[in-house]
């Protein structure tokens, strides 16, 4: 007697669990996407290299339903002998009971989300887009890559593609058997009886391969910063914030990105990234001496027909008034050298005149201005920069 | 390599074990539905757990719980032995990377299960083709989401599926109609007032928690006097003018009888309706056809999966008494015996802070087989669920052994309250009590005669949690499309939350 039948079968594409997945990660991304202005100051992404998770909460990850408050509820629970009542079972944390049973009391994670680094950029980057592309020079494009692009009837055994040598096989025969006609025992439906399979060299398929290069190869990010006693440490966050995401976004577009930090008060030079986040200088702010020295990096190393360049520069937007018409017409020259020039002028007090009010005419595609507030204003900069807006 | 000439070995060892397991099973008196086992890989495991049904409609929640058990599944927490669904012919799932040992026992474990499903009454008018049937719902669902759209879809199913516990899971009344919507049930429980029905609003609900008595005639929130015995049913509206007329009625006193209360109005639903799915399925104004169907789809699939909400506690302990029995009959190597006693061990490991039904239930079931042998098992399979059986089988010996203890919330601590095994057994069985779930009713289906739906949750102790009113009220707002209100007692005073659509209330009542 057969008691009890055993099943194996190919479960992989099973869709039921991949769907309801897909779901909770749409929502993921939707939770995340409402809090990115105040994530992307988050400081565990930058801190710990980009590996760190964030727990947010996600409100629309709560399933709805009526609920006893477990905080006012009796429980039951098994010791391990010898309980007596007033011994302490837990101590009791947001709201969590200390069931651990499966499908139990509704603990944290009803309403967080784990959120890596990973999925914010997913949900940032889509938002983001370069403005101003302009083809280079052939030299800087790197073909190291190559595609499948194509499929042939011929070609090296080495690359035959078997599942579509298989899938054309399995068409030609059906299809013979659907059009052999009744006397055969063909005719329509026949295409689903059982029919031999044999392979043919019509059936063979081969892949093609073909370089694939890269549209755009190296970009250039010139960071600029005004490192005069006004810029404090909140100030340097922001920038440090605005850099970060802005590296990482240039990375998933060009294959190879290098930064060059420009710190100024009256004069400027060329730092390393250390220096330029956490020192502090004195002394009065000369800002043509930072577009100068970027326009001679420019001229000297990164030609803008090889390079795409993008120059961003954060200040708060003081600066010695005799120097602001040479600024001016030293930014000029900036903008028309590189993809995009930033001005970020970091503020707190909007009225007053400063540098931003001086640029703002010169604001086009190619050179964005933005005052920054607080931290949660640099989601708003980043996608001010980085959009096909016009202005 | 794993080669298939490998597997086809295992799979006629797993045969032959199988055939073993069933013949004890059946010669021990258990009475299943044939079986067929799968045999599949952990994440489709998983996938099937989360939702309880291999062909089940997708939705976010099922991922939800997905990622919640495969976090603990890696991190060694939980593994899931078992999975069986309650169909004819039943099937079984087995986990791929199993050992043939741990095959063994799931197999007899699941075939206790099949006799569960098969035998207790609680089961008996569950639907064994639902495999099939939520196939065929999936699939409706799915074309919804052609038709109208993913997120519209979802967001209804959101809703429909807030108070989907909110049923009468025993109740005909979603084939049949309401009672009360047939005229001659309606006239024959007038006339002769025999109705059960009427009875069944009457009595007192399980462990002492009352069937919300509809207020006697009186104004929802008018309250009675303190004292006075209060009337409902049916017949609320004729004591409450008979007391009128006899000069009885509180509210009337010394107003001398110049203002006449305005007529008693038909009562709608003329009782408290415990199934608030079905009757906003029913009435409801604003819901398109494909939403009816939603809503028919989840009231179903809610029915059908009850009965195990509401036998856990057995059904587990059902299983894990009958795996062991049928372990130690049958012959096994020492090393397989080794690994049998350390599967078992971890399968009835206590669990932190909470009760492992394996554990308990099997601890009870091994009582009644002490007290009154195989055929009390038997019986109490049949005829309990987790309810009753902790009320007639949890016995003082097996709170002492397993030393099982009540524990609140004081202060920022849990702290053990008791360990006196009656108080134990209350607070068992308060937390099996509906499956676990508030008693909701629907109270007025139309409120203030402005078409509005007023909930009550009937109060029996537990409180509810407020941010959880809020969170579904407007789901219920969404499903009934007119402003929605839920009556419940907080720290001994009745209030009313409400949602129109944009905002919520809160008014005290008493």
């Amino acid at each position: 007697m057969d008691e009890g039948l055993v099943f194996r079968e190919d479960w992989s594409l099973h869709p039921k669990g991949h769907l309801d997945r897909r779901r909770h990660d749409a929502r993921v991304r939707e939770a995340i996407r409402e809090r990115l202005p105040d994530l992307l100051h988050d400081e565990s992404f930058f801190l710990s290299d980009g590996k760190a998770i964030v727990r947010i909460p996600v409100r629309t990850l709560e399933e709805a339903r009526f609920r006893f408050d477990e905080g006012k509820h009796r429980h039951v629970g098994q010791g391990a002998g010898g309980t007596r009542p007033g011994d302490v079972v837990g101590r009791a944390a947001d709201g969590a009971t200390p069931d651990g049973g499966p499908g139990e009391a509704p603990g944290v994670d009803y309403i967080e989300a784990e959120v890596t680094l990973e999925a914010v950029e997913e949900v940032l980057f889509s938002e983001l887009t370069l403005p101003n592309l302009r083809p280079k020079a052939p030299e800087a494009v790197s073909s190291d890559g190559e595609r499948f692009s194509d499929l042939r009837k011929k070609g090296a055994w080495a690359n035959l593609d078997k599942r579509r040598t298989v899938f054309q096989a399995l068409k030609r025969t059906r299809l013979r058997a659907a059009l052999a006609g009744p006397e055969k025992g063909g005719g329509v439906g026949a295409e689903r009886g059982r029919v031999a399979l044999r392979l043919t060299d019509e059936d063979l398929r081969f892949r093609a391969y073909a370089p694939a290069p890269h549209e755009e190869g190296r970009a250039v990010v010139f960071a600029m910063m005004d490192t005069s006693g006004s810029m404090g440490t909140y100030e340097k966050e922001m920038a440090r914030t605005f850099f970060f995401w802005m590296t990482r976004f240039l990375k998933t577009r060009f294959e190879r990105v290098d930064r060059v930090y420009i710190a100024h008060h009256a004069e400027a030079k060329v730092v390393d990234e250390e220096t330029f986040f956490r020192k502090g200088e004195s002394g009065g702010t000369v800002v043509s001496s930072a577009y100068a020295l970027a326009l001679r990096l420019i001229a000297a190393e990164y030609p803008p027909e090889r390079y795409n360049l993008y120059a961003i520069h954060f200040t708060d937007g003081d600066n010695l008034p005799q120097d602001n018409a040479e600024a001016s017409r030293l930014l000029k020259a900036l903008i028309e050298r590189t993809n995009l020039t930033g001005y970020a002028e970091v503020t707190h007090y909007a009225k007053r005149r400063t540098l931003y009010d001086e640029f703002l005419p010169l604001a086009s595609p190619a050179f964005r201005l933005v005052r920054l507030q607080d931290k949660s204003d640099l989601y708003g900069a980043l996608r001010h920069f980085f959009s096909e807006r016009t202005a | 390599m794993k080669g298939r000439l490998r597997r086809a070995e295992e799979d006629a060892r797993l045969k032959e074990r199988i055939e073993a397991v069933t013949a004890i099973a059946r010669e021990m008196g258990l009475d299943f539905f044939p079986m067929r086992y799968h045999i599949i890989p952990a994440d489709v495991m998983l996938a099937i757990g989360a939702s309880g049904m291999p062909t089940r409609f997708s939705h976010w929640q099922f991922g939800k719980a997905f990622y919640r058990m495969k976090l603990h599944y890696d991190l060694g927490l939980s593994k899931i032995y078992e999975l069986v669904i309650n169909s004819d012919p039943c099937e079984a799932f087995l986990y791929e990377g199993n050992s043939l040992l741990q095959n063994t026992v799931i197999v007899a474990h699941v075939l206790a299960h099949s006799d569960f499903f098969k035998n207790n009454v609680y089961f008996s008018r569950t639907n064994r083709r639902m495999v099939d049937s939520m196939a065929a719902s999936a699939e409706r669902i799915r074309r919804y989401e052609i038709a109208y759209g993913e997120r519209r879809v979802e967001a209804f199913l959101d809703a429909a599926l807030s108070i989907q516990e909110h049923i009468d899971p025993y109740g005909t009344a979603r084939e049949t109609g309401f009672w009360w919507e047939d005229a001659d049930a309606f006239y024959d429980a007038a006339v002769d007032g025999s109705d059960r029905r009427i009875e069944g609003s009457d009595r007192q609900g399980e462990a002492g928690s009352a069937e919300a008595p509809a207020r006697g005639g009186g104004r929802v929130g008018g309250g009675d006097p303190p004292g006075k015995k209060r009337r409902w049913g049916l017949f609320a509206d004729l004591w409450a003018l008979d007391e009128r007329l006899s000069g009885n009625d509180g509210k009337r006193s010394g107003a001398g009888g110049a203002e006449a209360e305005p007529p008693a109005r038909r009562r709608f639903p003329p009782e408290p309706e415990k199934d608030v799915l079905l009757f906003i399925l029913r009435y409801s104004t604003a819901l398109e056809p494909w939403q009816r169907d939603i809503l028919t789809i989840v009231h179903d699939e809610m029915r059908y999966f009850w009965p195990q909400l509401e036998t856990k506690l057995m059904n587990e302990g059902w299983a894990t008494y009958w795996h062991r029995k049928i372990m130690q009959a049958l012959p096994l190597s020492p090393e397989e015996a080794i690994e049998f006693a350390r599967m078992h061990a971890e399968i009835v490991k206590p669990y932190p802070g909470g009760i492992n039904p394996y554990l308990l239930g099997w601890k009870m079931f091994e009582t009644i087989e002490a007290k009154s042998g195989r055929e009390g098992m038997f019986e109490a399979r049949e005829l309990d669920n987790d309810v009753s059986f902790i009320r007639n089988h949890l016995t003082e010996e097996v709170v002492r052994e397993l030393d099982l203890f009540v524990y609140g919330r004081k202060d920022d601590v849990w702290q053990v309250e008791t360990t006196d095994w009656t108080a134990v057994r209350e607070a068992l069985i308060r937390q099996r009590i509906g499956g676990g779930f508030p008693l909701i009713v629907v109270a007025d289906g139309d409120f203030e005669r402005r078409g509005e739906l007023l909930l009550r949750h009937v109060h029996d102790g537990p409180e509810l949690d407020v941010r959880s009113i809020e969170q579904t009220l407007p789901h219920v707002h969404r499903l009934w499309g007119r402003p929605v209100h839920l009556e419940t007692v907080l720290e001994g005073r009745t209030v009313r939350f409400s949602y129109d659509g944009i905002r919520h209330d809160r008014t005290a009542l008493a």
